[in-house]
């Protein structure tokens, strides 16, 4: 399979303190990659850098282009979408409005009305609360809702920060259910962060462990998740 | 009774003006969470800009009218992208210093240019009053005509637009704009290019009435301060009945209550009590947020 993102040295960090400290990862194409870690391994940090939300260093390539320290929204017109940690709402605007937002850099007008009908066919939810104020949603529709406008960019690589944080389990069923059929369908290469590792793995073809801001495993799902230390640290058996 | 009647119309006249500065107000607010304290002296620039193009350049009025709220559009895009870019991260109270500053220096720069002598400033409507009344003339309805025009073009245009729709999501949540493509920057620039052409508009309007000179907005951006607090900070329709509300009120209290000289302490007295009681303002939108 063809190489989507390459991370090569990635160092970054906020003001005088180093987060990443020279990360080496890739993503392939039409796969989800998942990068499990503990608390403030870096796994936000790593997701920021690759859409230049903190100051890098090193080399991001996003199918063979460079992309390491470029302004956010020229990241986002290259076709890097992120789910935010917190979700990243726009409390004040209606559902509809926040997805719509989704492909402001969109032009193909047609096409965008037909994604929007898409999307909702995926969360029925979003559809029946489109004229709501978004900070009244629910934490679940929250979490649906910026999956939604982050699809709504049509992107060729998602990047998804802890979409399980704060839900229930039913919900964060439901919500995992979605992003492997989004996959499966539209062939969305997806990066995740998740400090639920089996859910993670399940779901990710390939994992990557950070430790205080360094990969230390790699390698397949499979692989990854019979790996002794990951096992006993991370999958707690 | 006629007297009654006659300071509710010139209530009405001069609410015009307030909702129009009012608008300002509101419309830097929604773009940028911030109140711009300089914006009755731009406001007055522009106008002493309007009147150069029609005494010294001879355009007729409405060309430069027109061609005043675009210099307004590209100087207020101007200033924010020079003097309030790099206090972009800084602590709200460098931001309201910088404001006085751009208040003191257009102040100063109007004197210079222009000298502090009282000018008239032409009106494009006819002078007779209208329908034979001898309340209101043709330039108070044409005010509240053109604000109310004003107010309506801008809420289409936040309410329609995907430009207008990419200001508003600046505003609120730049980081999350940012996520979406959104050139936050140049979103925050527009805002105040808009700003300042509906504070050049609001300042061609007065000037007629309270003539030209460099400290002409003082007493009006008090009221336009409130009024759009009263309507709701957020809320341009609200600032427009905002306006209308302090005008009347303002003249009324002016005539029977308190006399001519303490009418400007309505106006604090009104900001004072609508931030004790309902800081949201009368159409103001109380934000409903889950955690």
């Amino acid at each position: 399979m063809a190489k989507l993102l390459e991370v090569k040295g990635l160092r970054a960090g906020y003001g005088p303190t180093e987060v990443l400290h020279g990360l080496d990862f890739e993503i392939e194409e039409g796969g989800i990659t998942t990068i499990l870690g503990a608390n403030g391994a870096g796994k936000t940090t790593t997701l920021r850098a690759i859409c230049g939300m903190v100051r890098v260093s090193g080399q991001v390539s996003l199918g063979g282009q460079a992309i390491a320290g470029k302004a956010t929204e020229d990241i986002v017109r290259l076709g890097v979408a992120h789910v935010p940690d917190g979700r990243g709402t726009f409390v004040q605007l209606t559902t509809e409005e926040n997805i719509r937002l989704g492909a402001y850099v969109r032009s193909d007008k047609a096409a965008v009305a037909a994604d929007m009908e898409r999307i909702y066919g995926y969360f029925p939810r979003l559809k029946e609360r489109r004229e709501q104020q978004a900070g009244t949603l629910s934490g679940g529709e929250q979490q649906m809702l910026a999956i939604s406008r982050a699809l709504m960019l049509s992107p060729r690589l998602l990047l998804l920060d802890e979409p399980s944080f704060g839900l229930a389990p039913l919900i964060v069923q439901e919500i995992y259910r979605i992003l492997r059929e989004i996959n499966r369908k539209e062939r969305v290469s997806m990066l995740l962060v998740e400090q639920n590792a089996a859910l993670a793995l399940d779901v990710a073809d390939h994992a990557y462990l950070l430790e205080t801001g360094n990969v230390v495993v790699s390698g397949t799902s499979d692989v990854i998740k019979n790996d002794e230390t990951v096992r006993r640290s991370y999958l707690g058996y | 009774m006629e007297a009654f009647l006659h300071q509710i119309f010139s209530g009405l006249a001069a609410g015009g003006i307030y909702a129009s500065v009012a608008l300002a107000l509101v419309m830097i607010y929604t773009a940028t969470h911030h109140i711009n304290f300089a914006q009755g002296e731009m406001a007055m620039f522009a106008t002493y800009i309007g009147w150069a193009l029609i005494e010294q350049v001879g355009l007729p009025y409405w060309v430069a009218f027109f061609l005043t709220i675009a210099i307004a559009f590209v100087a207020g895009f101007t200033i924010e992208r020079i003097v309030l870019r790099p206090l972009a991260d800084k602590p709200v109270l460098s931001i309201i210093i910088a404001f006085i500053g751009l208040l003191v220096i257009f102040n100063a720069l109007a004197g210079f240019f222009f000298s502090y002598t009282i000018k008239a400033f032409p009106s494009p409507f006819p002078t007779s009053p209208p329908f034979g009344n001898k309340f209101l003339s043709w330039h108070d309805l044409g005010t509240v005509g053109i604000t109310v025009m004003v107010l309506l073009l801008l809420f289409g245009f936040f309410r329609f637009t995907p430009l207008g729709l990419a200001m508003r999501a600046a505003a609120f949540n730049p980081e999350s704009a940012r996520l979406v493509g959104i050139r936050v920057g140049l979103m925050l620039a527009l805002g105040w290019g808009l700003a300042a052409s509906i504070g050049g508009i609001a300042g061609m309007l007065v000037a007629h009435v309270v003539y030209l000179d460099p400290n002409m907005m003082s007493g009006i951006l008090l009221y336009g301060f409130a009024s759009a607090l009263l309507g709701g900070i957020d809320n341009p329709g609200g600032a427009v009945v905002g306006g209308f509300i302090v005008g009347v009120a303002e003249n009324l209290l002016g005539a029977y209550v308190i006399g001519t000289e303490l009418k400007l302490s309505v106006a604090l007295v009104l900001i004072i009590g609508v931030l004790l009681v309902r800081p949201a303002g009368l159409f103001g939108r109380r934000l409903v947020t889950r955690v």
